[in-house]
């Protein structure tokens, strides 16, 4: 049985159709990524299987319950981080986990989650007085505390600087290591790719791709060859880069002449995810 | 059990710990009741059985105490922790919604009665003011009127749209209301229209309710009255709580 098992699921606010019938599958100890840029309906999704919202159609199943009858018992198998990271500020670290931990039958150890999240020096401090990264960190913490089956993660990295996104990705690397199954929902490709087993990129509340992070960057738009030659820019798109650039060069070489402003670009993961999620037609 | 008194030592270490919430809630209703009586010094007030104006304020502010932590305090609280996310939260966790609300209300308990405790013992030590004789009743008119002022406090916060918002509307409602129910001062001597609104007041007939008990000595179930009056605000207050409280922000 999946873990998370979603059959064409629908979500409308007033006009705005935010899920038009999405399907997919996560199995137990899989992370699995919903990527997509804001709007396209991953936090409506998500939040549908954290329980916190009614769907309009299809059906949805957590641990083999549906989010919307199950119960507190089910709530003590599932963790839940928001995108909002709001704490009390008078608490510190340890003393807010410990207060969360008291909610669980089966909580793990504070300090385990403590070393887990990287906040041992912060152990003791006030969460007033932690910074941006590591209330982020806490917040892990806190949706893990309960030792979950199932760990829901919405945007766990936005507006974070690099150093400390790292920092979280291997927090999650390390969740994954105990077994536990995550869905992440992100709006950086780099981070699906480097954490999730599957990723699903959504578009307006549709799965425009879904599988393997390296299945979706083998289906890439080919490489860009781009000079100036005669006064004019000419771009070569090609899936055959060394053989295109020995017979430019060649050329270029036999007439004595430059590839003025020669450039070489391989596609970005970022391209291929705006060709997914942007150069399809407008449904409707 | 176990999770009610996790919860509401949690709540008790959060609301001690928070300054400004403690300050303006618990130790401020303790300032303006010495500010006050040594502005009032010997006086007595007719009206008011001819007590003497320290003890008559004692009652006020015991009424004032209450609005400030059952109520102001309370519906701030609740406010800053919908907005924030904090309760919303909360539900992602397997704490039972009634679990929780109910240790954040035993908790408000909790301090209106160190409150209430407070304000007598510093009534007689500074004041002479004699303590009460009726503690049973004491007891139960403080219970009770923290449920009846949380359960309106609670009701307030559905009005509230945002935590920048909260204290200012707060404020708006229950200082006027502290003074028109005559907490710093007998409403006996406001004119005649002040007077009808402060009739229809709940923290008026909680006053009386207090300073009957507190200085006059009656029992609770002599002042049936009153105790309906309250009672029928708190209800109103429970019925609204239960139709518009909201666990997630009403932003975004």
């Amino acid at each position: 049985m999946p873990a998370v098992a979603v059959k064409d699921l629908h979500k409308t606010y007033g006009s705005h159709e935010a899920v038009r019938g999405i399907d997919f599958e996560i199995e137990a100890g899989e992370v699995f990524g919903l990527l997509g840029p804001n709007g396209a309906g991953k936090t409506t999704t998500v939040e549908i299987l954290e329980g916190y919202r009614t769907r309009d159609s299809g059906t949805v199943e957590v641990l083999g319950q549906d989010p919307q009858r199950a119960g507190l018992a089910w709530r003590d198998r599932i963790g839940v981080v928001l995108q909002s990271s709001a704490m009390y500020p008078n608490l510190s670290v340890a003393e807010s986990l410990a207060l969360f931990a008291g909610y669980y039958r089966d909580p793990l150890d504070v300090d385990q989650v403590v070393g887990l999240v990287g906040l041992e020096e912060k152990r003791a401090a006030r969460v007033r007085t932690l910074s941006g990264g590591q209330t982020r960190r806490l917040d892990l913490g806190l949706g893990l505390i309960g030792n979950p089956e199932v760990l829901f993660l919405d945007e766990p990295t936005t507006g974070f600087d690099p150093a400390a996104r790292r920092a979280a990705w291997d927090v999650i690397r390390s969740l994954r290591e105990l077994g536990k199954t995550i869905l992440l929902t992100t709006h950086y490709l780099d981070e699906a790719e480097s954490l999730a087993d599957r990723v699903a990129v959504l578009r307006e509340g549709r799965i425009a791709a879904i599988g393997r992070p390296a299945d979706l960057t083998g289906s890439a738009p080919a490489t860009e060859i781009r000079y100036r030659w005669n006064g004019e820019d000419v771009v070569v798109s090609t899936h055959e880069p060394t053989r295109v650039l020995h017979d430019l060069t060649t050329k270029a070489l036999g007439e004595g002449r430059e590839l003025e402003n020669l450039s070489v670009r391989r596609p970005t993961l970022e391209e291929i995810y705006l060709a997914l999620t942007s150069n399809e037609e407008p449904t409707e | 059990m176990r999770l009610f008194r996790h919860q509401l030592t949690g709540e008790q270490r959060l609301y001690w710990r928070s300054r400004e919430l403690a300050f303006f809630t618990f130790l401020f209703p303790l300032l303006i009741f010495v500010l006050l009586a040594s502005v009032y010094g010997n006086d007595r007030i007719k009206k008011e059985h001819n007590v003497p104006a320290k003890e008559y304020l004692l009652a006020g502010i015991l009424g004032y105490g209450l609005v400030s932590t059952a109520f102001a305090g309370l519906a701030i609280v609740l406010v800053i922790r919908r907005e924030s996310g904090v309760l919303k939260r909360l539900r992602g966790t397997p704490l039972p919604p009634t679990t929780y609300l109910g240790s954040v209300i035993s908790s408000t308990v909790i301090v209106y009665s160190i409150e209430a405790v407070a304000l007598i013992v510093l009534a007689r030590v500074l004041y002479d003011v004699p303590l009460p004789h009726e503690w049973p009743s004491v007891i139960l008119a403080v219970v009770f009127g923290t449920l009846a002022f949380a359960a309106m406090g609670i009701a307030l916060t559905g009005v509230i749209r945002s935590g920048d918002g909260a204290s200012a509307v707060v404020n708006a409602v229950y200082l006027p209301v502290s003074f028109l129910a005559g907490a710093f001062w007998s409403a006996q001597s406001f004119p005649h229209f002040l007077e009808v609104i402060s009739e229809i007041l709940p923290l008026t007939h909680f006053i009386r309710l207090m300073r009957n008990i507190v200085l006059l000595h009656q029992p609770i179930w002599d002042n049936w009255e009153q105790v309906a009056v309250v009672a029928a605000w708190g209800l109103a207050g429970l019925i609204l709580s239960v139709r518009t409280f909201r666990w997630e922000p009403r932003e975004g």
